[in-house]
């Protein structure tokens, strides 16, 4: 882990409807790097529902992409109510999400699975009352 | 075939056009986004009815060649600024999703 490169954002939990503009930042920014296009296409998949479930499920938070030699990271955080059944949250089809947030094409109770499907390693750490934080990483290889 | 040559030979209603040299190869129809983002596959055609936002982000970050709005869903001109920036090709077509593919399905 010596030299890596760091992105970091801000999730602003107010607009639903421009939600996901971090992932898609990283996506261009991982594209500039060079990197293979489905290694980019998988973290930038992953980090956006991610950032999706900051903002509709969480009032937002902070986002951070570590970029090393062989492997990215993408560690979500956030000060939400956190998740109370975390094997239930991963399972298809489960949400909470309000009929507005489903109105715009979300809560299809899919976003934790698409992320756990899409990187090499997922540990959700959530207490409920404090927070939720993701971390993911996807080897280069 | 590309994105521009599908357009042209259907007469598809031309919403945005940056990256007309895509490659169309296979097809995901579906609104919701998680479904769209866990299914489709790089250069797929995305046929959805859903005209806000997010739609861009998730055509952009799938990778599908270009989205195509069924049933003469529109979109605000937002979002149209927004697809051109991220080099999103989006066509339109007054019929339903069924009636788009039935017709383009062999070129896929
Ligand atoms: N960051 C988070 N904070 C609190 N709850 C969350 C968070 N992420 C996910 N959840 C819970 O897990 C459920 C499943 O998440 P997900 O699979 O992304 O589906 P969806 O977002 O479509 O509801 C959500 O409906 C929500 O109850
Ligand atoms: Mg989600």
């Amino acid at each position: 882990m010596s030299e890596f490169v760091n992105f970091h954002f801000d999730v602003d939990g107010d607009n639903f409807v421009s939600a996901g503009q971090a992932s898609v930042k990283v996506k261009k920014n991982l594209r500039e790097m060079g990197l293979d296009p489905d290694i980019i296409r998988r973290v930038s998949i992953a980090m956006y529902e991610g950032e999706i479930n900051m903002v509709i499920h969480a009032g937002g938070g902070v986002a951070d992409v570590n970029v090393y030699k062989d492997y990215i990271e993408i560690i979500l955080d956030d000060h939400g109510p956190g998740i109370p059944n975390v094997e239930l949250a991963m399972q298809e089809g489960y949400s909470t999400a309000s009929d507005h947030v489903r109105s715009l094409g979300f809560g299809a109770g899919m976003g934790l699975s698409n992320m756990k499907r899409y990187t090499d390693d997922m540990q959700i750490d959530s207490t409920v009352g404090v927070g939720t934080k993701i971390t993911m990483r996807v080897n280069m290889e | 075939m590309t994105v521009n040559q599908l357009a042209t030979k259907y007469a598809f209603s031309v919403v945005t056009m940056p990256e007309g040299e895509k490659i169309v190869s296979g097809c995901y129809v579906g609104d919701l986004l998680s479904w769209v983002m866990g299914r489709a596959k790089a250069g797929n055609v995305w046929v959805t009815i859903m005209s806000n936002l997010n739609v861009v982000a998730v055509a952009s970050l799938v990778d599908v060649s270009c989205v195509i709005l069924a049933e003469g869903v529109t979109l605000d001109k937002e979002i149209v600024d927004m697809a051109v920036e991220k080099g999103v090709n989006i066509l339109s077509s007054s019929k339903t999703a069924f009636e788009t593919l039935k017709d383009i399905a062999s070129e896929l």
